[in-house]
């Protein structure tokens, strides 16, 4: 392999790798604070896609204006999602929830099939970023390095909320305990919607740029990217935002290296996060950053 | 009600349903037949999922690979060698597998017990895990047993799986299998090890501090339940005749936990009424997807709208009724005989297993 291919490869990993980050961030936020595992979030991700599809082709809205309302949207579901399906599940076993959560991703699946057909279609891409910039043999599209950047800077921006904002504190008072952030005047239903919201607005962020980096869109392109995310997420230590991106980066460069290196097993690049997945928990059941939680008795 | 009664009741039960399914076979017609095939198959499903996540609380998402791998096993034993020579188009069969042969109870009972063991495998270093993480490992594990399937051509035939399947699964041995299923699980259910299971699924530090061995006791179910999850997809393979990677979809699963949740978990009886109500549903719901023609107008058929349906009917009854049809009740015949007023003392019944 040579030098320059190498670094190719190295920027797809780190394109596909930040990708993952930012849906885990959703993953992460939510079952760092009501202990949920968020199935309906890759459908969250998809449909951003769509509504910027939508917006471009349907309302003839300019590209930067349907992206914006897609973000605006999506959030507003994922809001709407937590308060039809899993608000009214807060005192139930939390497997109640769990199921529920299939139960809405299925929904928004088939929805979206029924709504859009599930043939593939491919995206609008703005002209700026067709062009490649070229540096000796490596062919850099824009979105490569557009996509670690704002990862970066929605991670800062977020961690910016969480230790520096009311409802940052709010959100972390919850995920230690739901009963006394009550007590305590926690105004606990509009915290949960607002990390849904950005948990959402982020899902859709990725969906969006998932579509720009591989122009294609149908209905079930969220289940794949949505569970290694999830994967990501439990690598990183589920519920630690920096382990999200940590998780999801880590992800992103073994997928691309593994099958970069050995081509032979490109067939299976869909099974190495969940074999990873298995190791993880196996020696680390908590992940990289994440805090061991002990049985009450 | 004494012992002897109660054998006879059940024995009555079963001439009920063997005569019924002799009348089916004879008098409906192919449509029919299949729906009730599918019932079986759906209810042994069903029982199987609900012995491990209803009565052990482990929650598994890991169905649809064990019916991959019972479904494969099973079909590998049945198709002869010419359909084999015919079906491996891309660089042939493995030795093995041309080899392969078995009548079709041995390739049934094989896939039950290939999936037993894999979920024996898997069990041990998965089974430690708490319940969420259980279901996205395991869900892991469907995973990569279908990118497996899609990958090992010599073996599963990759992407294009197998045609002509031969179509031993009728009426008889899918009942049959059911009724064994049935049998086995409420035999498991009702000795020492089944208070065990359920003792574990109410709170396992509690069980731990009894001193029972919880790891060894949820092995022994996940194994049973994936034994029993192995038997349903190598009858759904020989009922089909016709499998590919891309029907081991989560959708299968869900399927079967959205039959489990409905029913209520915890309650066999629920599952097998619910494995009745939601195969036909599921039918019936086809309706939608089909073209409706008004006179010479034709409203066209919306595909995917089966599934919105029934997506929207998990989310109502996990709303809305979240212990399912049953709850933790299951039918015996001591309440059926105090409803009829035959001297047993009403409510003895509650919270049984089905006699």
């Amino acid at each position: 392999m040579t030098p320059e291919m190498f670094i190719q490869h190295a920027l797809n990993s780190l394109t596909l790798g930040s990708l993952y980050a930012l849906i885990a961030i959703g993953y992460t936020m939510v079952y760092g604070i009501l202990r949920l595992i968020n199935f309906a979030h890759s459908e969250i991700f998809m449909l951003g896609a769509y509504f910027v599809f939508w917006g471009v082709s349907l309302f003839s809205l300019p590209w930067p204006l349907a992206v914006a309302a897609s973000i605006v949207f999506t959030a507003g579901l994922g809001i709407m999602v937590d308060r039809i399906a899993y608000r009214p599940l807060r005192d139930a076993p939390r497997i109640s929830a769990l199921i529920s959560s299939i139960g809405v991703s299925f929904f928004l699946q088939n929805v979206a099939i029924v709504f859009f057909q599930a043939i593939p279609r491919g995206v609008y891409r703005p002209e700026w970023m067709e062009q490649p910039w070229i540096v000796g043999a490596v062919r850099i599209l824009p979105i490569t390095l557009f996509v670690p950047v704002l990862s970066v800077l929605f991670m800062l921006g977020l961690l910016y909320i969480v230790y520096r904002t009311k409802t940052g504190l709010g959100m972390r008072a919850i995920s230690k305990d739901i009963e006394t952030s009550y007590l305590m005047g926690v105004n606990v239903n509009r915290v949960i919607a607002i990390t849904f919201g950005i948990g959402s607005a982020l899902a859709a962020a990725s969906g969006i740029m998932w579509a720009l980096r591989y122009p294609q869109i149908q209905p079930m392109m969220g289940t794949i990217p949505g569970f290694k995310a999830f994967i990501a997420a439990v690598f990183g230590g589920i519920g630690s935002i920096q382990g999200a991106v940590v998780g999801g980066v880590v992800l992103g460069f073994i997928e691309i290296m593994t099958v970069a290196f050995f081509p032979d097993l490109a067939g299976y690049r869909d099974a190495f996060a969940f074999v990873l997945l298995i190791g993880v928990l196996l020696f680390k059941p908590t992940g990289l950053f994440g805090a061991r939680v002990e049985d009450k008795v | 009600m004494n012992r002897g009664t109660l054998t006879i009741l059940n024995v009555l039960a079963m001439a009920a349903l063997g005569l019924f399914v002799w009348w089916a076979e004879g008098s409906l017609d192919g449509y029919k037949i299949q729906i009730l095939n599918l019932i079986a198959v759906n209810i042994i499903l069903a029982l199987s999922l609900n012995l491990i996540y209803g009565f052990t609380g482990m929650f598994s998402l890991g169905h649809a690979g064990f019916m991959a791998i019972g479904a494969y096993v099973c079909s590998i034993l049945i198709l002869t060698p010419d359909q084999k020579d015919t079906l491996f188009i891309i660089g042939g069969a493995a030795q093995w597998v041309q080899d392969a042969q078995a009548p079709f109870v041995v390739a049934t009972l094989a896939g039950g017990l290939v999936a037993a063991l894999f979920g024996f495998i898997i069990g041990f270093p998965l089974l430690r895990l708490g319940d969420d993480y259980l279901g996205i490992a395991t869900l892991g594990f469907a995973e990569i047993v279908r990118v497996a399937a899609t990958n090992m051509t010599s073996v599963t035939n990759g992407a294009l799986g197998f045609k002509g399947i031969p179509a031993h699964a009728n009426l008889w041995w899918n009942f049959g299998w059911c009724l064994v299923t049935l049998y086995v699980i409420v035999r498991l259910l009702k000795s020492n090890t089944g208070n065990v299971l359920k003792a574990i699924r109410d709170d396992e530090t509690a069980a731990k501090a009894m001193g029972v061995n919880v790891f060894r006791m949820k092995l022994l179910s996940f194994t049973v339940g994936s034994f029993f999850a192995g038997i349903g997809g190598a009858l759904l393979a020989s009922l089909l005749t016709t499998i590919d990677p891309k029907m081991f979809l989560f959708t299968l699963t869900f399927n079967v936990l959205m039959i489990v949740v409905t029913g209520g978990l915890g309650s066999l009886t629920g599952s097998v009424l619910a494995g009745i109500g939601i195969t036909v549903l599921l039918e019936w719901l086809r309706v939608v997807e089909n073209p409706v023609y008004i006179g010479d107008f034709e409203l066209a058929g919306i595909p995917g709208m089966r599934m919105v349906v029934f997506s929207l009917a998990l989310i109502v009854v996990i709303l809305f009724r979240r212990e399912g049809l049953m709850g933790m009740r299951e039918f015996s015949w001591q309440a059926v005989g105090a409803r009829l007023g035959l001297g047993a003392k009403p409510g003895s019944g509650k919270g049984g297993v089905a006699q």
